[in-house]
C-alpha cells in the first residue's frame, strides 16, 4: 500500500534518560525511526530529554525539544506544533506511557491527534495483565496461573489458589520494579506490598512461579496488510526467574526442534492479531517446561525494545526503521532489504551464525547490594558477540565485556573454591554464574548436577563443558613447546583468545598471536547478511570468526577506523557512542571511507547504516589488530568511545597502528601525575596539593602534609572507582585496605579535598596550534561530588568573568602544551577566587553531547575534522559561543534498582544517564531539569529539612523563601532552631536515631513533598539513611546538597511566579 | 538427555565436481556417497529434511551452523527413513537436549547409512554454490584423494533427466487412513507425511498410490480430489506421471505441490527449468496475487515452472515468489485445478500457508 497522505506531522516520543532498562537502545530505534520518515517527506517532531543521543541531533528532525518527557509538557509541545500523529512506539515504556497519559487526559483529543502503529486500547491489552489474560485465553493459549491483586487482602486471597513460590510484578513500571519471587509468606508480605507502592495504579499480579523453565523470545513484525513476520527467535541461557535484560541470550533458539519452534512461531502470530498491533514490531516472551514442552505466554511488549535492537543487530534487519515505515503506510514487501538490495523486508532472516549477548553489571559501585539476580533488571548495558559456535561467540562475548576476563578464563583457581560456595554461586543466579559453571565443570560436577543447580540447558552447559575439555588439553600441551596447529585452531575456533591461550601456556598475548600466524591461522571475516548467504549482501557488516573462506572487501581508498566504546557501563555510556558517530558522519561528508568497531548492540554505532563498514567485534587489541591487519586503515581514532580504546592505544601505537589525534604520549602525560604536574608548574597553574603513596605509611604522610580533607583513590582504575573523601587518619586506614583489594598493591593517589569549592567543567577543541572553548559547565554541586553525577549549567550563572577568563586562559595554555589534536576536557576548582586544575583528559568526555547541544556547536565532528589535518580557522571555528539561554545537565541515578543502597553522592560516579533542561531563565531551565530527571518539584505541601552545620547558614535563605511560596516546612531540632531564630516558623520532628517514626510517616502518607538532607560526616549519612531510602522507595525528591537546594530553590521560584514555556533546540541554537 | 558416545575423529571430505576439496570430519557412517550438493536455510528440522524424499539423490548443507542440539525423535519425521544423500553441517552437537529426543544424530544417520560431515566452512560452501550453481559432489570416509573423489562427483548420475521419483514412490497402493468426508488420493511420487496429516486433519480418506498407477486405476478409486504430491528432482525426466496427469485434469479436483506442481505445469503445455541452486528453506515470501497478502514459505525445489510458456487464457498465476519473481503458483480458469510450487504443509517451516488445504477441500466438494 502506498504511503499514507492523510498527515504530514509526526510526533515521536523519545525514552529519556539512560537508566536501567531504557538505555541506547531507544536512541537507535529513535534514530532509525526519524531518519526513515523524514526520508519519507514528513515532518518529525521529537520530545526527549536526553541530549547524549545521537536522534537529538538537530538534523534529524524538523523540531527537536530536548524538554521533559512528560504528559503535561508534551501537551505544551503539541499545542504549539500540532502534529497530526504520535508515534508512541519508539521510546521505551517512557514514551508509551506518556502516549496513554495523554489520551487518558484527553490531549490528543482535544488537539486532534491520532495515534498509529498501536493505538491506546492496543496498548492497554498488551500492558494491563488482566486484558492480556482474557486476549489470551481467547485465542486459546496457556499462561502461568495468575490473579490480579490492588489490596494486600486481595493478594492474600489470592494466594489462596496460586501455591507458593509465585511471582509478584506490578503494573506499568519499568523493567519490573517492584517485582520479586515469593517462596514463602513472609517474602510474599514483602514483595507484594512493595509491589502495590510501586505500581503507579496499584496493582499488582500474582502469577504461578515458572522458574527454571527455559526462556524464549520471539520479535514479530506487522503490517497495515496482515502479513506477519518473525525476525529473530532468541534462547535465554539463564532460564526463567531471571530478567531477560540480565540473562545471557543466544540467538537464534538452540534447543527447539522445528515442531516446538513452529508452535510457538504460530501462538506469536495470533498474539499480535489479537492484541491488535496495528504495524511494527512487538517482542513477546514464552516459557517452556523442560520435562514436558508445556508452553506458556509470559508478556508481550507492543513496541520496539531492548530485545529488538539486539534481534535487529543479530540479523541485519532493522526493525525500528521498518517499524516507521510500516507505521506510515507499507507493506514489508514494498520495504526492500537493505542487505540484499534485490529482496523484500518481508521475509524472516535466516542467520548461519550464532549470536550471544552478555548483560554487564556495575554491583561493585553498589557494595551494600548483592550482586543476585531476579526479575527486576539491574545490568546497565550489554556486549553481543558473533561467531560461527556458541562457544566462540560466548567466549567472545565474555572478553568484550570488560569485566578483565579474557574469555572464559581462570580469574579463580577452581580448587580454592569451597564446594558449598560452587553450589551457592550456581543456584542463585548472579552476575558471575557462568564462570562457576566452569569452576564446577573444573571441580568434576556433571553437568546433571549443574543442570539440577541452575536450570540451565544441557546443550549449553555441554557447550562449557567442551571449553573446558579444551583448555585442559592445552595445558596438558608440554609447557614451552608450541600448541599443534590443529589444537589452536580448534581452540580459535571455540573463541579462546591469544591472551587466554597465553595464560595457559605462561606466554604473553603476542606470542601466541605470532604463533598462530606461524602456522596460518589467522582471523577470517564473514557477513551479516540476513539471508544465510542465499543473496549477495551489499552491506559490509562483518564478524570475525576462524573458517576457511574471508569475505571481507577491502577497498583503495582512504580509510579511518574508529574504535567504539563496548558494552555501557557507569561512567561510559551513550555520550561516547554519540562521539564514534558524529566522528564517523563527519568523515564520510570528509570523503573518507569509515570503519566503525563496537562490540555494543544498543548503540547507533553498530547500525550498519551508520558507517561504511560494521565489524562487529570485541574491543581487545587482538580483535582490533585483526581488522588493522585486513583493512590497513590511514587512521586509527581511539579518542571518542572512552576509556576503553584509550587503554588499547599504547598497545595499538607500539604495534605500527596510525592513531591520530592527539599523541599518545600527551595523553599518557595528561594521565602520569608527576609528568603531569611539572606541566602544570611550568604553566603557573594551581593544582591542589597531593601526592602518590607506594606504601601505608607513605599516604599517612603525605595526608597529614597536606592536610585534611583529602581525596584518595587507587590509582589504574575508572569513573571515580573508590574514590573517597577521607576526613581522618582512620578513615584512611580503611580506605587503604578497600583500595589494596581492589587494585592490588598499586599507588594510591592522594589529593587536598577543596571543600565547599565550585567545581567546573570544560571542553574545547584544538588543532594542535590554536583551542576554541566548546562550553564552560559551572556545577550545581561541590567539588567533591563526581562530575559525572552533579548537575552543571551552561553558561555559568554563579563565576565572575575574571575567574572565567582565567578558566579560558588554563584551558588553551593546557590544549597548546598537550599538543591537542582533537577533543580536551579540564575539570577546575574555584575556590577563594583561585582556580585550581583538578583534571585534564585530552579526549571526547562524557559532557560532549551536552555542550554540543547546548550551543549548536557539533564539537566531535570539528575534532574528527582537526584529527584529520584541517585547522580550527579553516573550519571557521574561531571563537566561543556563549548561548543566550541556560541548559542545565542533570544526572539520573539508578537507587532505586539497588534496594538499601544509600542515595549520598560522592566521588564514585553512580549515574547511569543524564537530561537537560533548557530556558531563557536558569531557574525554569533546573526546573525541567529535574522534572526531566523524575523529580518533580513540588508547588506545594511540607518540606522537610535537615542540614548539617556548615549548611545552617545557608539554610535561612532557602528556608524564607519556601516559606514565602506558602510551604510548610518540617525540620529536625537544629535546623528548626536556625530558622525559629531567623524567624522562619517550622514544625520539630525527631531524629529516626532517636526513635521518631514521624518523618516515615510524612513520607508514606504523601504529605511530604520535598527532602532537604545535607549529611554531615559519616555518622550523619548513616543517621538519615533509612530516610532517604524511604523516600527513594515512595518517590519523594531528595536534595542531598545545599547548592542543589539553591538550584532548586530557585526553579521554583521561576514556577512560582509564572508557568514556563517549551522550545525546539532548532530555535534555541539557530541550527 | 544422553551423552553420545563417539568414534575416535575420523576424517572426511567432500569434493565437489568443479575440484573444490572441503576437508572435516564425519559424523555419519562410514563409506562414500555421491549426488547434487545444494544448502537448507532452515534453521531447526532438520530431521523432517533428513526424511523429505524429495532429497534423493541430494547432499544437503545446512547453513546454520549447529545442527543436532535437539536430536532426533519418533515423531517428527516425513517418510519412513532419511533420503538425503549425504548431510553437511558445521558442529553436530555432542549433546542431545530435548524431552522429546529418543536418539542422537549421528546415531540416526549410522543406523541408516548415511554419510555426515562437519568441521566444514558451510558458509564458504553455500556461497560458492549460489556462485557456481548446484554441482555434483561426493563425501567419503574411505577415500581421501582429491583427485579420485573429484572423478567419483564427476561420474556421478546427478539430477537432470533422472527418475528419481520411482525411487521414493510406494510399491502399491496404501491407505494412510480409513475414515473421512472426502476421499483423497495421493498420487505419491514421494510424498511427505505432513502433506497426508493435514489431508487427515481436514476430514480426508487417503490412499496413496504409486507413481505409476495409470489415471483409469486412480478414477476407480473413486477420489473426491488428487493430490499431487512432492518428490525429487527433475519433472521432465517423469513423463509417464504428466500423461497422467493430463487425463485427469477436468475429471477430478487437482491439487499439486513441488514437484506435483511442475507436472501439473507440464500437463498444461508449459516447460520448466532449472534453478541456479534452488530454494531450499523455511523463509521464502510468496505473495497471493488474488489478496496481495504475502505468506511465509517452505520451499524445496531445483526445478521450476517457466511461466510463460504457460497459456494465460487457461491459466491464472496466483503466486510469485518475491525474492526472485519465480512461479509459485497457479490455478486453471475453468476446472477445479490448482498448485503451489512451495509446501503448504511445512514439515519443516512456517505453517503459513497451511489454509491452501482447506481451498482444496472446498474445491472437493463443490465438485462433488
Amino acid at each position: 500500500m502506498p504511503k499514507r497522505t492523510d498527515f504530514k506531522k509526526i510526533l515521536i516520543l523519545g525514552s529519556g534518560p539512560i537508566v536501567i532498562s531504557q538505555a541506547c537502545e531507544f536512541d537507535y530505534s529513535g534514530t532509525q525511526a526519524c531518519k526513515a520518515l523524514r526520508e519519507e517527506g514528513y515532518e518529525v517532531i521529537l520530545v526527549n530529554s536526553n541530549p547524549a543521543t545521537i536522534m537529538t541531533d538537530p538534523q534529524m528532525a524538523d523540531a527537536t525539544y530536548i524538554e521533559p518527557i512528560t504528559p503535561e509538557v508534551v501537551e505544551k509541545i503539541i499545542a504549539r506544533e500540532r502534529p497530526d500523529v504520535l508515534l508512541p512506539t519508539l521510546g521505551g515504556q517512557t514514551g508509551l506511557n506518556t502516549a496513554m497519559a495523554l489520551y487518558e487526559q484527553g490531549v490528543l483529543e482535544k488537539y486532534a491527534v491520532q495515534m498509529i502503529g498501536a493505538d491506546y486500547h492496543t496498548i492497554q491489552k498488551a500492558e494491563d495483565r488482566d486484558h492480556f489474560k482474557r486476549a489470551m485465553q481467547k485465542i486459546g493459549l496457556d499462561l502461568p496461573q495468575s490473579a490480579l491483586a490492588h489490596t494486600m487482602k486481595e493478594a492474600w486471597d489470592a494466594l489462596e489458589r496460586i501455591q507458593l513460590p509465585v511471582i509478584v510484578r506490578s503494573a506499568f513500571t519499568l523493567g519490573g520494579t517492584g517485582g520479586g519471587i515469593a517462596t514463602t509468606r513472609e517474602e510474599f508480605e514483602q514483595i507484594a506490598d512493595l509491589g502495590l507502592q510501586n505500581s503507579m495504579i496499584s496493582e499488582i499480579l500474582i502469577e504461578e512461579s515458572v522458574i527454571g523453565w527455559k526462556e524464549y523470545e520471539l520479535e514479530v513484525m506487522r503490517d497495515v496488510r496482515d502479513n506477519v513476520v518473525i525476525v529473530c527467535s532468541i534462547e535465554n541461557l539463564d532460564p526463567m526467574g531471571v530478567h531477560t535484560g540480565d540473562s545471557i541470550t543466544v540467538a537464534p533458539a538452540q534447543t527447539l526442534s522445528d515442531e516446538e519452534y513452529q508452535r510457538m512461531r504460530d501462538a506469536a502470530l495470533a498474539i499480535i492479531r489479537e492484541i491488535g498491533v496495528e504495524t511494527g514490531g512487538s517482542n513477546i516472551q514464552f516459557a517452556v517446561n523442560p520435562e514436558t514442552g508445556r508452553m506458556v505466554v509470559i508478556e508481550m511488549n507492543p513496541r520496539v525494545s531492548r530485545s529488538s535492537a539486539l534481534a535487529s543487530k543479530a540479523t541485519g534487519f532493522p526493525i525500528a526503521k521498518f517499524a516507521a515505515k510500516l507505521a506510515v503506510g507499507y507493506s514489508l514487501d514494498e520495504i526492500r532489504n537493505d542487505i540484499t538490495k534485490e529482496t523484500p523486508a518481508s521475509f524472516e532472516p535466516a542467520i548461519d551464525y550464532c549470536v550471544v549477548k552478555i548483560p554487564r553489571f556495575t554491583f561493585e559501585k553498589f557494595p551494600e547490594a548483592k550482586d543476585v539476580l531476579g526479575i527486576s533488571m539491574k545490568s546497565v548495558g550489554e556486549t553481543m558477540a558473533i561467531g560461527r559456535t556458541f562457544k566462540e561467540a560466548l567466549q567472545k562475548g565474555l572478553r568484550g565485556l570488560e569485566i578483565g576476563h579474557s574469555g572464559l578464563d581462570n580469574k579463580l583457581d577452581f580448587r580454592q573454591i569451597p564446594d558449598e560456595k560452587i553450589q551457592w554461586r550456581l543456584k542463585e543466579p548472579n552476575a558471575s554464574r557462568i564462570f562457576y559453571i566452569k569452576y564446577a565443570l573444573q571441580k568434576g560436577y556433571s553437568i546433571e548436577q549443574i543442570q539440577s543447580l541452575t536450570g540451565i540447558d544441557p546443550w549449553f552447559l555441554d557447550n562449557i563443558r567442551q571449553i573446558v575439555e579444551c583448555e585442559r588439553m592445552i595445558v596438558q600441551t608440554t609447557s614451552g613447546r608450541t600448541l599443534s596447529a590443529d589444537l589452536l585452531r580448534t581452540a580459535k575456533q571455540f573463541g579462546f583468545s591469544d591472551r587466554q591461550i597465553g595464560a595457559l601456556l605462561g606466554r604473553d598475548e603476542r606470542q601466541v598471536r605470532q604463533m598462530r600466524v606461524d602456522q596460518g591461522i589467522t582471523a577470517t571475516f564473514k557477513l551479516v547478511d540476513t539471508c544465510a548467504a542465499e543473496f549477495q549482501a551489499y552491506t559490509p557488516y562483518y564478524y570475525s570468526t576462524y573458517e576457511e573462506t574471508d569475505e571481507s572487501r577491502t577497498s583503495k581508498e582512504k580509510k579511518i577506523m574508529i574504535l567504539g566504546g563496548g558494552p555501557n557501563r557507569i561512567g561510559q555510556g551513550i555520550e561516547f557512542d554519540y562521539c564514534c558517530c558524529h566522528a564517523s558522519f563527519r568523515l564520510k561528508e570528509l570523503g573518507y571511507e569509515t570503519i566503525m568497531v563496537n562490540s555494543n548492540p544498543e548503540t547507533v554505532s553498530t547500525d550498519y547504516d551508520t558507517s561504511d563498514k560494521l565489524y562487529f567485534e570485541p574491543l581487545t587489541f587482538e580483535d582490533v589488530m585483526n581488522i588493522v591487519d585486513k583493512e590497513r586503515p590511514d587512521g586509527v581514532i581511539v579518542q571518542f568511545g572512552g576509556q576503553t580504546p584509550l587503554n588499547l592505544a599504547a598497545q595499538l601505537e607500539a604495534a605500527g597502528v596510525p592513531i591520530i589525534g592527539t599523541p599518545v604520549e600527551e595523553i599518557d602525560r595528561a594521565e602520569d601525575r608527576d609528568k603531569f604536574s611539572q606541566l602544570i608548574q611550568r604553566l603557573r597553574i594551581l593544582q591542589p596539593p597531593n601526592g602518590m603513596a607506594a606504601a601505608k605509611d607513605e599516604a599517612r604522610a603525605i595526608a597529614r602534609k597536606i592536610g585534611y580533607p583529602v581525596l584518595a583513590r587507587p590509582s589504574y582504575v575508572l569513573g571515580g572507582r573508590a574514590m573517597k573523601i577521607v576526613y581522618d587518619e582512620e578513615s584512611l586506614e580503611t580506605f587503604i585496605a578497600e583500595a589494596t583489594e581492589l587494585s592490588g598493591e598499586r599507588p594510591i593517589l592522594i589529593d587536598k579535598f577543596l571543600e565547599d569549592a565550585i567545581e567546573v567543567d570544560v571542553d574545547a577543541v584544538s588543532d594542535g596550534t590554536t583551542a576554541v572553548i566548546g562550553g564552560i559547565m559551572e556545577h550545581i554541586e561541590e567539588a567533591g561530588v563526581h562530575s559525572g553525577d552533579s548537575a552543571c549549567v551552561i553558561p555559568p550563572y554563579s563565576l565572575s568573568d575574571e575567574i572565567i577568563d582565567k578558566i579560558r586562559a588554563h584551558t588553551l595554555a593546557l590544549s597548546k602544551a598537550l599538543h591537542v589534536q582533537g577533543l580536551i576536557n579540564i575539570q577546575f576548582a574555584v575556590k577563594n577566587d583561585k582556580v585550581y586544575v583538578l583534571e585534564v583528559n585530552p579526549r571526547a568526555s562524557r559532557t560532549v553531547p551536552f555542550v554540543s547541544k547546548a550551543t549548536g556547536i557539533p564539537l566531535a565532528k570539528i575534532a574528527v575534522s582537526v584529527m584529520v589535518g584541517k585547522t580550527l580557522p579553516e573550519l571557521g571555528i574561531t571563537a566561543e559561543v556563549i548561548p543566550n539561554h541556560f541548559s542545565v545537565k542533570e544526572s539520573v541515578l539508578p537507587f532505586s534498582r539497588f534496594s538499601g543502597v544509600d542515595i549520598i553522592l560522592s566521588p564514585e560516579m553512580k549515574s547511569t544517564g543524564e537530561v537537560m533542561g533548557v530556558d531563557q531563565s536558569f531557574g525554569i531551565a533546573f526546573y525541567k531539569s529535574q522534572m526531566a530527571a523524575g523529580t518533580v518539584l513540588p508547588k506545594e505541601g511540607k518540606i522537610f529539612l535537615s542540614v548539617k552545620n556548615a549548611d545552617k547558614r545557608n539554610i535561612v535563605f532557602i528556608a524564607k523563601k519556601l516559606h514565602d511560596f506558602g510551604f510548610e516546612l518540617v525540620a529536625t531540632r537544629g535546623t528548626a532552631k536556625v530558622l525559629k531564630s531567623n524567624n522562619i516558623p517550622s514544625t520539630i520532628v525527631g531524629k529516626i536515631a532517636e526513635g521518631s517514626e514521624e518523618i516515615p510517616t510524612l513520607i508514606k502518607s504523601g504529605e511530604l513533598k520535598l527532602i532537604i538532607n545535607t549529611p554531615s560526616g559519616v555518622r550523619g549519612q548513616s543517621d538519615m539513611k533509612p530516610i532517604r531510602s524511604l523516600a527513594v522507595r515512595c518517590g519523594v525528591p531528595s536534595i542531598t546538597t545545599i547548592q542543589g537546594a539553591q538550584a532548586a530553590v530557585n526553579g521554583m521560584e521561576a514556577i512560582h511566579h509564572g508557568d514556563y514555556s517549551v522550545w525546539s533546540i532548532q530555535e534555541l541554537t539557530g541550527k | 538427555m544422553s551423552n553420545t558416545s563417539r568414534n575416535a575423529i575420523k576424517p572426511a571430505k567432500l569434493v565437489l565436481e568443479d575440484g573444490r576439496v572441503f576437508s572435516g570430519t564425519s559424523f555419519g557412517a562410514d563409506g562414500t556417497c555421491t549426488g547434487e550438493v545444494v544448502f537448507n536455510t532452515s534453521m531447526a528440522g532438520y530431521q523432517e529434511i533428513l526424511t523429505d524424499p524429495s532429497y534423493k539423490g541430494q547432499i544437503v548443507t545446512m547453513t546454520y551452523p549447529l545442527i543436532g542440539n535437539y536430536g532426533v525423535n519418533s515423531h517428527d519425521v516425513e517418510s519412513c527413513r532419511p533420503w538425503v544423500e549425504g548431510f553437511v553441517v558445521k558442529e553436530c552437537s555432542k549433546i542431545v537436549s530435548n524431552w522429546r529426543a529418543s536418539q542422537s544424530l549421528p546415531e540416526y544417520l549410522r543406523e541408516h547409512g548415511i554419510l555426515g560431515i562437519e568441521g566444514i566452512d558451510t558458509r564458504a560452501l553455500t556461497m560458492h554454490i549460489r556462485i557456481q550453481g548446484a554441482m555434483k559432489a561426493v563425501i567419503s570416509t574411505e577415500e581421501l584423494d582429491p583427485v579420485r573423489l573429484r572423478e567419483l562427483a564427476v561420474r556421478a548420475p546427478g539430477v537432470l533427466n533422472q527418475d528419481l521419483v520411482k525411487e521414493v514412490t510406494c510399491r502399491e497402493p496404501v491407505e494412510w487412513n480409513t475414515k473421512g468426508k472426502y476421499h483423497v488420493v495421493v498420487l505419491d511420487c514421494g510424498v511427505k507425511w505432513n502433506i497426508l496429516r493435514l489431508l487427515q486433519a481436514n476430514e480426508c480418506r487417503v490412499t496413496r498410490v504409486p507413481a505409476a498407477t495409470p489415471f483409469e486405476e486412480i478414477l476407480a478409486l473413486d477420489p473426491d480430489g488428487v493430490l499431487l504430491s512432492n518428490g525429487p528432482g527433475d519433472p521432465s525426466a517423469v513423463p509417464y506421471v504428466v500423461e497422467t496427469v493430463k487425463k485427469l485434469i477436468g475429471r477430478v479436483p487437482l491439487f499439486g505441490i513441488c514437484l506435483g506442481h511442475q507436472m501439473l505445469g507440464l500437463a498444461l503445455g508449459g516447460r520448466s527449468y532449472k534453478l541456479k541452486f534452488g530454494h531450499h528453506g523455511g523463509n521464502q515470501p510468496v505473495k497471493d496475487t488474488r489478496s496481495q497478502r504475502v505468506a511465509i514459505t517452505v520451499q524445496n525445489h531445483g526445478f521450476c515452472v517457466e511461466h510463460a510458456s504457460l497459456d494465460e487464457k487457461e491459466i491464472e498465476v496466483t503466486h510469485m515468489n518475491l525474492n526472485d519473481q519465480t512461479l509459485e503458483g497457479i490455478k486453471h480458469r475453468r476446472y477445479p485445478v490448482f498448485s503451489v510450487q512451495f509446501h503448504p504443509e511445512s514439515g519443516p517451516g512456517p505453517h503459513d500457508a497451511r489454509g491452501l488445504f482447506a481451498e482444496f477441500i472446498r474445491m472437493c466438494d463443490r465438485a462433488a
